[in-house]
């Protein structure tokens, strides 16, 4: 069962959802909801959280749900962080790094090619290291940023699963990261919008792997 | 006591948003203005200053990403409102 988080201001949720319910069963976790019983994957969806005031992320990481999530990422629980949810991981301390404004300082959305880094990660479970995944971005502050010695040890630890493809990266985030784990492996954020590309109809079902591969996890 | 708190991005980090008021200064008139930066102020009241830096590392500012810097605002300084 995955849970996926609403805060107000979550705009991404029913697609999510939706995604889930492609491979598996799925319901929505109120953002004041503190009880993640039966649920094996946690999604924190993207949108403008509390919209986004202070900092996108910085006070969606206070809500009784994200304390929830943080428990269950202790325990080794996968959690998807997509868009404003990555922000959110971030700022929570659930994932290195912090999003700032695109360098261009432009909303962008458009189709982005991701290269798919490591085979290791539990979310590329299945995938070939190099693969090209195709999955839309659209967001105002998705560039990357990390110290240069974090960044090291990220690509170290295999930490960096997926980077925009050579000349791809729409917002200027340090070494083309796209999306990065937690040390642990089972907290995983990225900016592209997964859930946006789970049926060819709407250009690609690319995104829809990476739910499956969360799925083979939590089986 | 009324408390100011100034938050910049930190040095060495890209501000495309100082970028871009600087670049839009020659063509006002200003173009001896350089090193432009845009942060965020946020005016609060406190009863003391102890567990103000805290509350700006928890909340008010990301330390990763900016630097903040409290400053305590005499009467009639404030923002009115």
């Amino acid at each position: 069962m995955f849970g996926v988080l609403q805060f107000p201001g979550s705009c991404d949720e029913r697609d999510a959802l939706s995604a889930c319910e492609r491979v598996g069963d799925a319901r929505i976790v109120w953002h004041e909801d503190v009880d993640l019983d039966g649920i094996e994957a946690v999604v924190v969806p993207g949108g403008f959280s509390y919209g986004d005031y202070l900092r996108a992320g910085a006070i969606a990481r206070f809500s009784p749900a994200m304390e929830a999530v943080a428990e269950f990422a202790g325990k080794g629980g996968s959690v998807l962080g997509i868009c404003n949810g990555f922000q959110v991981l971030c700022e929570a301390g659930l994932l290195p790094g912090a999003l700032l404004p695109n360098n261009g300082l432009r909303f962008l959305c458009r189709q982005v090619d991701l290269e798919v880094v490591t085979d290791q990660s539990l979310f590329t479970r299945g995938m070939d290291i190099g693969e090209s995944l195709s999955v839309p971005v659209k967001h105002m502050s998705g560039r990357y940023f990390a110290p240069d010695d974090t960044l090291d040890e990220l690509e170290a630890r295999g930490q960096v699963v997926l980077r925009y493809a050579t000349g791809q990266n729409p917002n200027g985030s340090l070494r083309d990261i796209a999306g990065v784990t937690n040390e642990a492996g089972n907290v995983l954020g990225l900016m592209p919008h997964p859930e946006h590309a789970v049926d060819p109809l709407t250009g690609s079902a690319d995104g829809l792997r990476l739910f499956r591969a969360m799925v083979a996890v939590a089986a | 006591m009324r408390v100011r708190v100034l938050i910049r991005p930190k040095q060495g980090i890209l501000d495309p948003q100082g970028k871009a008021v600087e670049r839009a200064l020659p063509a006002l008139g200003f173009a001896d203005v350089s090193g432009v930066h845009v942060g965020r102020l946020v005016e609060l009241e406190a009863e003391s200053t102890e567990r103000l830096p805290e509350l700006c590392e928890k909340l008010l500012a990301n330390p990763l990403i900016e630097d903040y810097e409290i400053q305590e605002i005499e009467a009639g300084d404030s923002t009115p409102g």
